[in-house]
């Protein structure tokens, strides 16, 4: 890197990247869930997508039942803990709030549940068992959130299962992928824990299709859950892509998670491009890293921008720069490092999604940056699953039955990002736990 | 303004609201800073032998987030020296000439012992005694408080002792724990008390501790039966103070959860003539007279009503044998759908506990998709519905509903005319002829 900005101390590094949303103290917790109104037929537990039963475990932490209200989380959402805390819970459960409308506050439901859960892990409850064996095996390939709810309910059912996953560390995104003032990988690593409790055996730096053969997994396993979610970060296909201070959002991320703060080299002046909430990570993740001017670059206006309402709010806050309407040209070098982006500004043709980007002529313009990153969604991860016989891809993302999580090949069930494109925690939890009763249903009763 | 100015059996104050007998009129230094903030009396903590207190000696309950619901006591009555209160009483009274300072007394169930304690008491200048027949704990064991205030003829008796030689008015503070209270209060009346007031805290336990079993307020892990009190004790205070309205002519002290102008114009309503408060100024101090007799104030002017008379009693008349009701009279819920958020309160608490007339609105399989919540939809897809032809006017639905104003109950014209279950009881008599032999129970009465 040309230009590093002033190195901070470790300890204020932790300050900028503290928790946003801190845990509930006991007080807190007590007078935010009595003001739970235990709605019945809850529209929150509707906007769940796991389902979880809401008015229950808030009623339970009115009445000092912490550990009951863990279980019913828990029990619906094995990542109860990383989705009271990442969920975009205003356009979920809080959203749904009846809260919302009287004009009053929703009720922080996403606290909350961390809090209760947070409770039962900092005790090391054991809420649950291992089914009786029930003699099926089941290999799970990726250790993100939609395997780890798999696993966990097949586990639950008596199901000899095994994670495979190419990481050193399991959690997949859960742990390598969110903002690290949301979550941080021990934070992860404290569930994933949840499913090794109940006898889950986890292989962690294994690539299925590279380190071991899909066909020696078909063979040793009655079912195979297929979590892989999705590949690179996509390419911006500019000049000036390959210099070593261009990097993808999810390795810029997955730094931040893994690395100690201090030992982060980011650049004086930072350009993400795209804005979707993980740029929203990125450009705050680079100011907390005391980046001192970050632009958010983005082709389309700023009403188009796919992040949400509070994230975006979140980057203002940083002193995030956003540039709307600006499309990249090149990034411009000398030797490995990066100089400046060069771009052009755009305008909206038409109304709302179906809008046209056009350039404007002869207004190009360069920006100083020492460092870009990209962070354009991922890529579909096809490699391993266009290998097996029978599966179905739709732009590049795995077919399934919307029911019992079936692939076109009856061994294989999927879920997750590789299947629904990438979506939130809460979804791949979701799926996960669709398919856990679809493998049920397809080989629990075979003999 | 209406005038608040209160004159009870003699007993003047510039406002209805008193101190209770209890912890917050324990000194002079107390019960000068709360005329000071603008209350209109006190009750002198009771005055006896000096006893000696328990630590801890309080328990409270809480609701929700809401603290001190109930609340409880084991102390016993003032634990100073007789005359270091006296000498006190004569100090406030001095200085706060105005100001009603009544003694609240409590002395062994004899008649020279009660003479010696009324005669010093009164040397002090104080306007009024209360004789303490009510507390429930500590006291009564010793053959005081509560054990003289459950048996009419000894509430009468003291009453007379206390009489022979009174020469300021004799309230008698009346024990709730008593099967009817009406029978103590038409004694105290027949003993010739100038006033009765009540009532005095009721017989509790206030909870336990599950680690330690002990059950609190907790001394050493043991507990003892405590006088219960606070915003839960309201309507039972409320009943009794009706009960005695009607029964004696002497003015009546209602006490029992006031901390509001709301629940002393309540009383009054039902017939106080002065209120005291304890439990609230324990809570939250002195301070909360202010709003007791602004609110009382702008209440009364609001209805037109010149002082207190003209709303005392008013709601004693309306306090009727369930005999004596309507049964053709017709109500039934009615919900304001843009009001309503859709918590679905009212529809299980009429399903599962009380009589199924509100029926759900049929909704798809996910509120999120079908964008089925919030006002911000201006969908009502949550609104539940009122079988109206099934709804019994019960009012569960109405007390669920956590938005104000949003179920309401209706009056629906029946055409059918008055009718009671005494009316009925008559008509069906009269059909029967005149040879039916009454049941035990109308021979009883």
């Amino acid at each position: 890197m040309r230009n590093l900005p002033p190195k901070l101390s470790a300890e204020q590094y932790e300050q900028n990247f503290a928790d946003i949303s801190p845990r509930f103290t006991r007080q807190q917790a007590l007078i935010e869930a009595s003001r739970c109104l235990y709605c019945f037929d809850a529209p929150c537990t509707k906007a769940c997508p796991t389902s979880i039963d809401v008015p229950s475990f808030i009623k339970k932490i009115t009445t000092g039942n912490l550990k009951g209200s863990a279980r019913v989380i828990l029990s619906a959402n094995i990542l109860g803990e990383s989705c009271g805390r990442v969920c975009p819970t205003e356009v979920l459960c809080e959203g749904a709030c009846v809260m919302n409308g009287s004009g009053e506050k929703p009720i922080e439901i996403g606290r909350l549940q961390r809090y209760a859960v947070d409770y039962a892990l900092d005790h090391n409850f054991r809420l649950f068992a291992a089914g009786k064996p029930n003699g099926h095996r089941v290999a799970c390939v990726g250790s993100g959130p939609a395997s780890l709810a798999c696993a966990a309910e097949l586990a639950k059912l008596g199901y000899g299962v095994e994670i495979y996953d190419r990481n050193p560390m399991p959690g997949g995104l859960n742990t390598y992928g969110i903002a690290a003032y949301k979550t941080r990988a021990s934070d992860s690593l404290r569930e994933v824990k949840l499913v090794e409790d109940l006898g889950v055996k986890f292989h962690q730096g294994v690539e299925v299709g590279k380190d071991i053969a899909l066909a020696e997994l078909e063979q040793k396993f009655d079912a195979i859950f297929l979590a892989v979610g999705l590949g690179e970060t996509w390419d911006l296909n500019l000049p000036g892509e390959d210099l070593d201070d261009v990097y993808g959002a999810l390795e810029f991320i997955e730094w931040t998670k893994i690395e100690r703060f201090e030992n982060i080299d980011i650049g004086k002046r930072v350009a993400v491009i795209g804005a979707g909430n993980t740029a929203i990570d990125c450009v705050t993740a680079a100011r907390r890293l005391n980046a001192e001017t970050v632009y958010l670059i983005y082709r389309r206006d700023k009403e188009s921008m796919p992040a949400f309402q509070y994230e975006y709010e979140l980057a203002q806050k940083d002193g995030v720069i956003f540039l709307w309407n600006t499309q990249p040209l090149r990034i411009l070098g000398r030797g490995e490092s990066v100089l400046g982006l060069e771009c052009v500004k755009t305008k909206m043709v038409g109304k709302g999604r179906a809008a046209r980007v056009e350039i404007v002529a002869g207004s190009e313009f360069t920006i100083e940056v020492d460092m870009v990153v990209k962070a354009l969604g991922q890529q579909p991860a096809m490699d391993l699953v266009k290998s097996i016989e029978g599966l179905e891809l739709k732009a590049g993302h795995v077919v399934v039955n919307p029911q019992t999580h079936q692939t076109g090949n009856p061994k294989y069930f999927a879920g997750g990002d590789c299947v629904n494109g990438g979506k939130e925690v809460v979804d791949a939890v979701a799926e996960g736990m669709a398919a856990a009763r679809g493998i049920h249903k397809a080989v629990g009763n075979r003999q | 303004m209406a005038d608040l100015s209160t004159d009870f059996a003699g007993i003047k104050s510039p406002n209805p609201f008193w101190l209770a007998s209890g912890p917050p009129t324990n000194t002079a230094g107390q019960v000068m800073r709360a005329f000071d903030c603008g209350w209109g009396g006190a009750v002198w903590k009771t005055v006896g032998e000096p006893i000696i207190n328990t630590g801890s000696r309080y328990g409270g309950i809480d609701l929700g987030s809401q603290k001190l619901m109930g609340f409880n006591n084991i102390e016993l009555i003032s634990d100073r020296p007789i005359e270091d209160n006296l000498r006190e009483i004569a100090e406030v009274k001095k200085r706060y000439p105005k100001n009603a300072v009544i003694v609240s007394l409590m002395v062994e169930s004899r008649r020279e012992t009660w003479h010696e304690m009324v005669k010093r008491t009164e040397d002090s200048g104080c306007d009024g005694l209360e004789l303490n027949f009510g507390c429930p704990h500590g006291m009564s064991e010793r053959g005081m408080g509560a054990a003289v205030g459950q048996v009419p003829e000894y509430t009468a008796m003291i009453t007379e002792w206390v009489r022979e030689v009174a020469r300021t008015p004799v309230i008698v503070k009346l024990t709730p724990n008593i099967s009817d209270i009406t029978k103590i209060a038409a004694a105290a009346e027949k003993g010739g008390a100038h006033g009765i007031s009540l009532i005095n805290t009721i017989n509790s336990l206030m909870s336990v501790d599950l680690d330690t079993f002990a059950p609190r307020p907790t001394v050493r892990g043991k507990s003892s039966h405590g006088g219960y009190c606070g915003p839960a004790v309201k309507p039972i205070a409320l009943h009794m103070v009706s009960a005695c309205a009607k029964r004696v002519k002497i003015p009546i002290s209602g006490i029992g959860g006031i901390g509001t102008w709301p629940d002393a114009a309540e009383f009054v309503a039902l017939g106080a003539s002065s209120l005291q408060v304890c439990t609230a100024v324990m809570h939250y101090g002195f301070r909360i007279v202010e709003d007791l007799i602004d609110g009382l104030n702008d209440y009364l002017d609001s209805k037109g009503f010149a002082d207190l008379s003209h709303l005392r009693g008013r709601a004693i008349e309306n306090v009727a044998d369930w005999g004596d009701l309507d049964l053709n009279y017709k109500i039934i819920a009615d919900i304001k759908p843009d009001l309503c958020i859709g918590c679905h309160l009212c529809y299980v608490a009429c399903e599962d506990g009380a009589h199924q007339c509100i029926e759900e609105f049929p909704i798809g399989p996910s509120a999120l998709q079908l964008g089925m919540f919030g006002k911000t939809n201006g969908d009502k897809a949550r609104v539940p519905r009122i079988i109206e032809n099934e709804c019994v006017g019960c009012n569960l639905c109405a007390l669920v509903c956590p938005v104000h104003g949003c179920i309401t109950m209706k009056h629906v014209e029946t055409g059918n005319p008055i009718m009671s279950w005494n009316d009925r009881m008559r008509h069906q008599r009269q059909e029967a002829g005149v040879g039916q032999t009454p049941s035990l129970w109308e021979s009883a009465q």
